[in-house]
C-alpha cells in the first residue's frame, strides 16, 4: 500500500485495518503523532488528510491509501517553523508538551479555513483537542497571534 | 492578562539564612573528574556540571521534566552563576545515584512542587562554583588577578591585555594547574541578577513545536518487543489460567504470558500486541476486591465520621463550644464527599525495560526513580546500583508516575524477564481509567459554630479515607500517632509532622480528627495538590457555610481569620481589589472565593460564574494572587497556575471513578471527562514580589480553585453542593 505522508511516497506493510496512527509511529517512525485515546476523544493524534484535520487513531490506513497525509514532521519547511509553530513557541503555550502535536495541527486546519478566528471559533474547532496540563489561555493566544503572523506573511 | 511585578530589593543573606524545611545548604560537589577530562569527555566540575573542551556545557538534572518546568528553572539558576544563556546549556537525566538525590526527600524524587526552593541554593552553587574554578585558572595561567576578569556568554575575558577564553579552553589549564573546586563561594546578590527573576521560555520549549520531544512512549530499541496487558477486572485480581490459541495465531505475535499484572502479549507492533489481546481467553481470580464498591465506600466512611478518631489537633474546647452554642442556634453541621479521581496524563504510562543477567535497564518516565530502583532490585533479587534508568520527557504526571508501588515499571521488568530483547509495556486508554492508582475517596464531616459578631468560634472535623502512607516505608515520616498528614493537609492551624505549616485561619476552638479507611478496592495515590484535593474543598466550602451563618462576606471573613498571618492577609488583600469583589453582579451570577496554603506558598482564587436555570454554568473569570518567595520564572508560574486551576477545575466539575462490584465503570474520556478548551475560565494570575526563598507553584493553585467554584456556585443559587463532582448535582461546567 502507498501512502503520501509530508510530500513524500512511502510503501507500507501493516494490516489494511491498523489505524494511520500505528503505521505513522511504528511503521515510519513519525513519532511526533501521539496516541492517547484510542476513540477519537482527546486529538493527541490528530493529522491532516487532503488539509482537513483528522483522527489518525480511528482512521484505519487502507482508507488513507494514496491520499495526501500531513504530520506535525511535515509542518516546518526550509524557511524554519510555520507561523502556528513559531506562534505556539512565542507564547510558551507547551508544558508537558504530549498534547501539542495534535494542538497544533488542529490550529493550523483551522486557520487555513478561517484566517481570523474569533475566541468562539477558536472553541469549536479546538474543544476535541485535550490537554491536561490546562494550557488552554495560551493555547487561545497563539492561534490568535499565529492567525497575525499568516497575515503579516502574506501581506509581506 | 496578568503582570509580571518585579521583585524588590533582596539581600542575598536572606537566601543563605532562611529557615523553613524547604531551602537547604548546597549539594557538596565532588572533586574534578581526571578520568572523564583525560577520556575527552569533558570534565566534571562537580555534581551538576560537566564542561567539555568544544564549551559545551552540560547540566545534570536530578529532577524531572513533565510539564512542571523543572528543566527551565534549574537551568535558569545554573546559568545566571556561570553567566551563560540558559538555553545553550545541554542536559541530562543525572544518574539514579544518591549523589542526586533531593536533599529534602533524601530520594530520587520529583515531588511536593518543591524543585524551585529545594535546587535554588544548590543549583546555583553548583554554577558559582564552576565559574570560580574557569576564573582561577585564567587568574594562574595569564597572570592577571581575579578582580580583574570577567565572564560573559561561556567565556573568561581580561579587560586589560583583552584575553579571552572559552570555558571549555580553559579546561586545560584547570587540569594542569590541578584547579579543585573551592570550598565556598560567593553567589550573585540578587541585584546583579539577569536570568533569575525574569520571563524564561520553557527550556525544552522547541522539541515540544515541531514533533522531536522524545517521550518515553516514543523510544524504540533495536530488537524491542512490545507488549500489551490484559489485566484483571478487578484491582489486585490475578490470572487463573488462559487461553493463547487465538492470540499467538495472530500476526506478529512472538509470546503470551502471564505475569502477577495480568496477561501479557508480546508482538513486534504495539497494534498487534494490542489487537491479540482481545483474541485471549481469561479465566480471573477476582481477589480480595471483588464487591467492593463506591457507594459501599461512602456509606462505610459516614457511619466512620460519626465515631471518634484520632486525634490531631484539639485547640480550646471545640467540643464544649459546639453544643453551648446549639441553644441559641448557631451551629452548622454538613457532610462533604469526594470521589476517587483518575490522574489521566494525556500520555499514557508506558515503560521499557531489558534484563541480563543480574542488571536491568529501563526507560521510564518517572518522578520517583529511587524508587522504581528499589523496587526492581528487589523484584529481580540484584543490587540496586545494577539497575540503570534511563528517563525520557514524561507527557504529564500529576502525581500519577511517583508510583509507591512502581506498578508499570516493574511489571515491564517482568515482562522482559527471559527475554533476549527489551520490552516496552504501553497502557491503553482504558488500562489508564481502570487499572490505574486513585486520589482515594473521602468523607470530611464538619461542625461549627459562630459568636455574637458572626465570626467562627469553634470548628469540628472528622475525616474519613484511605491514606497515601499508611504501611507503605513513608510511614514513620509522613505519619504522626497513626494519622497520615496528608489526610488533613491543610485543616490544622499548627505544624503537624514534618509539615511545617498548618491554616492561614485561626479559629479560637479547633478540634480535628482523622480515621484511616481500610485498605481496599483501589491503589490510593497522591493526586496534583495531594491532601487539599479534598481537604481544601470541605474546609473552604464550610467555612464558607460559616460565614452564611455568621452572616458575614466570606472574603471579609477570611481576611478577618488570617489577621495573624501576614502573607496570606497580603494574598487576600490584592485578591479582593484585582477581582473588584465588591462590584455587584447580575442575577444568575456569582462569587466564590478560597484560599489555601501549599508547601508554604499562600494562594487565594476569586472566581465569577454564570448558572443558566437548567444548572448549566461557565466560569467567566479567575483571579488567582500566589506569593511563591521570589518568583524565579514569572512565565512559568503564570503557566502552572493557568494549568494547575484547569486541573482542578476539571476534577471539582466532573472528575469521579465509580467502582462497581470491584470494577471500575469508566473507560476513556467520553465517561471520564476532563476540562476541555471551552470549558477554561479567564484567568488573571497576580504574582506578589517577594524576597522570601522560592517555594512550590505547580500544584498550588489547584486546590483552591474547586471550593472558590461551589463556593461561587452557592452564591449563585443559594444551593450548597456538598457532594462532588459537581455534574453529580445537577451542576455541568461548559
Amino acid at each position: 500500500m502507498k501512502l503520501e505522508v509530508n510530500g513524500n511516497e512511502v510503501e507500507i506493510t501493516s494490516e489494511a485495518d491498523t489505524p494511520l496512527l500505528w503505521v505513522l509511529r511504528d511503521e515510519l517512525g513519525l513519532v511526533g503523532t501521539k496516541y492517547g485515546c484510542g476513540i477519537a476523544q482527546c486529538g493527541a493524534c490528530t493529522v491532516h488528510l487532503e488539509g482537513r484535520a483528522i483522527r489518525s487513531c480511528v482512521t484505519p490506513v487502507s482508507a488513507v491509501a494514496g491520499k495526501r497525509i500531513q504530520t506535525i514532521e511535515g509542518q516546518a519547511s526550509d524557511q524554519g517553523l510555520s507561523p502556528v509553530q513559531q506562534a505556539w513557541l512565542e507564547t510558551d503555550v507547551a508544558q508537558c508538551g504530549y498534547c501539542q502535536s495534535g494542538q497544533i495541527m488542529a490550529a493550523t486546519a483551522l486557520l487555513s479555513s478561517n484566517p481570523s478566528p474569533n475566541d468562539a471559533d477558536i472553541d469549536a474547532a479546538m474543544a476535541g483537542n485535550i490537554c491536561r496540563c490546562g494550557t488552554y489561555p495560551r493555547i487561545r493566544k497563539a492561534v490568535h497571534l499565529a492567525a497575525t503572523l499568516m497575515s503579516e506573511e502574506q501581506g509581506a | 492578562m496578568s503582570e509580571h511585578l518585579t521583585t524588590g530589593s533582596m539581600s542575598r543573606r536572606r537566601f543563605v539564612q532562611s529557615s523553613g524545611a524547604l531551602l537547604f545548604a548546597a549539594q557538596c560537589p565532588v572533586g574534578l573528574s581526571r578520568k572523564a577530562y583525560a577520556s575527552g569527555a569533558g570534565a566534571m566540575m562537580n555534581s551538576f556540571v560537566r564542561i567539555d573542551p568544544s564549551n559545551v556545557i552540560t547540566m545534570l538534572a536530578n529532577n524531572s521534566e513533565f510539564g512542571n518546568g523543572a528543566y527551565t528553572v534549574m537551568s535558569m539558576m545554573l546559568a545566571e552563576e556561570l553567566d551563560v544563556d540558559y538555553r545553550s546549556i545541554a542536559l541530562e537525566a543525572a544518574p539514579t545515584t544518591p549523589e542526586y538525590y533531593s536533599p529534602l526527600f533524601r530520594e530520587y524524587l520529583t515531588a511536593g512542587s518543591v524543585t524551585t526552593g529545594s535546587t535554588f541554593m544548590p543549583m546555583r552553587t553548583a554554577g558559582a562554583k564552576a565559574r570560580a574554578m574557569l576564573l582561577e585558572a585564567a587568574s594562574r595561567d595569564w597572570g592577571v588577578p581575579t578582580a580583574e576578569l570577567s565572564t560573559v556568554d561561556a567565556t573568561v575575558q581580561h579587560a586589560g591585555t583583552g584575553r579571552i577564553s572559552t570555558y571549555g579552553e580553559l579546561l586545560e589549564a584547570i587540569h594542569r594547574l590541578d584547579i579543585q573546586p573551592p570550598e565556598t563561594v560567593t553567589l550573585k546578590d540578587p541585584s546583579e541578577f539577569k536570568i533569575l527573576g525574569k520571563p524564561a521560555r520553557r527550556y525544552e520549549g522547541a522539541g515540544k513545536v515541531d514533533g522531536t520531544a522524545e517521550f518515553g512512549i516514543d523510544l524504540k530499541l533495536p530488537g524491542m518487543l512490545y507488549g500489551a496487558i490484559a489485566r484483571p477486572p478487578v484491582h489486585s485480581g490475578s490470572v487463573v489460567d488462559f487461553d493463547a490459541t487465538e492470540a499467538l495465531a495472530m500476526p506478529g505475535v512472538v509470546k503470551v504470558k502471564a505475569i502477577r499484572a495480568g496477561v501479557v502479549v508480546l508482538a513486534d507492533s504495539y497494534w498487534r500486541a494490542q489487537k491479540a489481546r482481545a483474541k485471549l481467553k481469561i479465566n480471573w481470580d477476582r481477589g480480595a476486591n471483588d464487591g467492593v464498591s463506591s457507594e459501599q465506600f461512602y456509606a462505610d466512611y459516614r457511619a466512620l465520621a460519626d465515631t471518634p478518631g484520632l486525634l490531631a489537633e484539639d485547640i480550646g474546647d471545640a467540643i464544649g463550644a459546639l453544643d453551648a452554642a446549639e441553644a441559641s442556634g448557631n451551629v452548622v453541621e454538613a457532610t462533604y464527599e469526594m470521589p476517587l479521581l483518575a490522574h489521566a496524563t494525556l500520555e499514557p504510562m508506558n515503560c521499557i525495560a531489558q534484563v541480563e543477567g543480574d542488571t536491568c535497564t529501563i526507560w521510564s518516565g518517572t518522578q520517583y526513580q529511587s524508587n522504581d530502583q528499589e523496587v526492581i532490585s528487589r523484584f529481580l533479587g540484584i543490587p540496586q546500583q545494577n539497575v540503570t534508568i534511563h528517563r525520557p520527557l514524561m507527557g504529564g504526571s500529576f502525581g500519577r508516575r511517583s508510583s509507591k508501588t512502581a506498578d508499570y515499571t516493574v511489571e515491564a521488568v517482568e515482562a522482559a524477564m527471559g527475554e533476549l530483547v527489551p520490552v516496552q509495556i504501553i497502557w491503553s486508554r482504558e488500562e489508564d481509567i481502570r487499572s490505574g492508582h486513585y486520589r482515594p475517596l473521602f468523607v470530611h464531616k464538619l461542625r461549627g459554630s459562630v459568636d455574637e459578631s458572626g465570626m467562627p468560634e469553634a470548628w469540628h472535623q472528622v475525616a474519613v479515607g484511605q491514606s497515601l502512607m499508611q504501611g507503605t516505608k513513608h510511614d514513620p515520616t509522613y505519619m504522626v500517632r497513626g494519622i497520615d498528614i496528608y489526610s488533613l493537609d491543610g485543616c490544622l492551624q499548627e505544624p503537624f509532622g514534618v509539615f511545617p505549616y498548618g491554616t492561614s485561619y485561626q479559629i479560637p476552638n479547633h478540634r480535628v480528627e482523622s480515621h484511616n479507611a481500610p485498605k481496599k478496592g483501589i491503589v490510593p495515590q497522591e493526586w496534583r495538590s495531594v491532601g487539599h484535593t479534598h481537604t481544601g474543598i470541605a474546609y473552604e466550602c464550610f467555612l464558607d457555610e460559616l460565614a452564611h451563618k455568621g452572616g458575614i462576606d466570606p472574603m471579609e471573613l477570611r481576611l478577618r481569620l488570617t489577621k495573624d498571618h501576614a502573607r496570606m492577609n497580603r494574598v487576600l488583600s490584592v485578591l479582593k481589589e484585582k477581582c473588584d469583589w465588591d462590584k455587584p453582579l447580575a442575577p444568575g451570577r456569582g462569587r466564590g472565593v478560597a484560599s489555601r496554603i501549599y508547601n508554604i506558598s499562600p494562594v487565594a482564587q476569586a472566581v465569577e460564574v454564570t448558572v443558566a436555570e437548567n444548572g448549566d454554568f461557565t466560569v467567566d473569570r479567575v483571579v488567582c494572587v500566589v506569593d511563591c518567595g521570589f518568583a524565579v520564572n514569572p512565565l512559568g508560574i503564570e503557566g502552572q497556575v493557568e494549568g494547575g486551576l484547569a486541573y482542578g477545575l476539571g476534577g471539582v466539575a466532573f472528575g469521579n471513578i465509580d467502582i462497581v462490584n470491584g470494577e471500575v465503570q469508566q473507560s476513556n474520556f467520553h465517561d471520564y471527562p476532563v476540562m476541555r478548551l471551552p470549558q477554561m475560565p479567564k484567568v488573571e494570575v497576580h504574582i506578589l514580589p517577594s524576597d522570601e526563598p522560592p517555594t512550590g507553584i505547580g500544584e498550588q493553585a489547584t486546590t483552591p480553585i474547586a471550593p472558590a467554584v461551589a463556593n461561587a456556585l452557592f452564591n449563585a443559587t443559594g444551593r450548597r453542593v456538598r457532594r462532588f463532582p459537581l455534574s453529580s448535582q445537577g451542576f455541568n461546567l461548559v
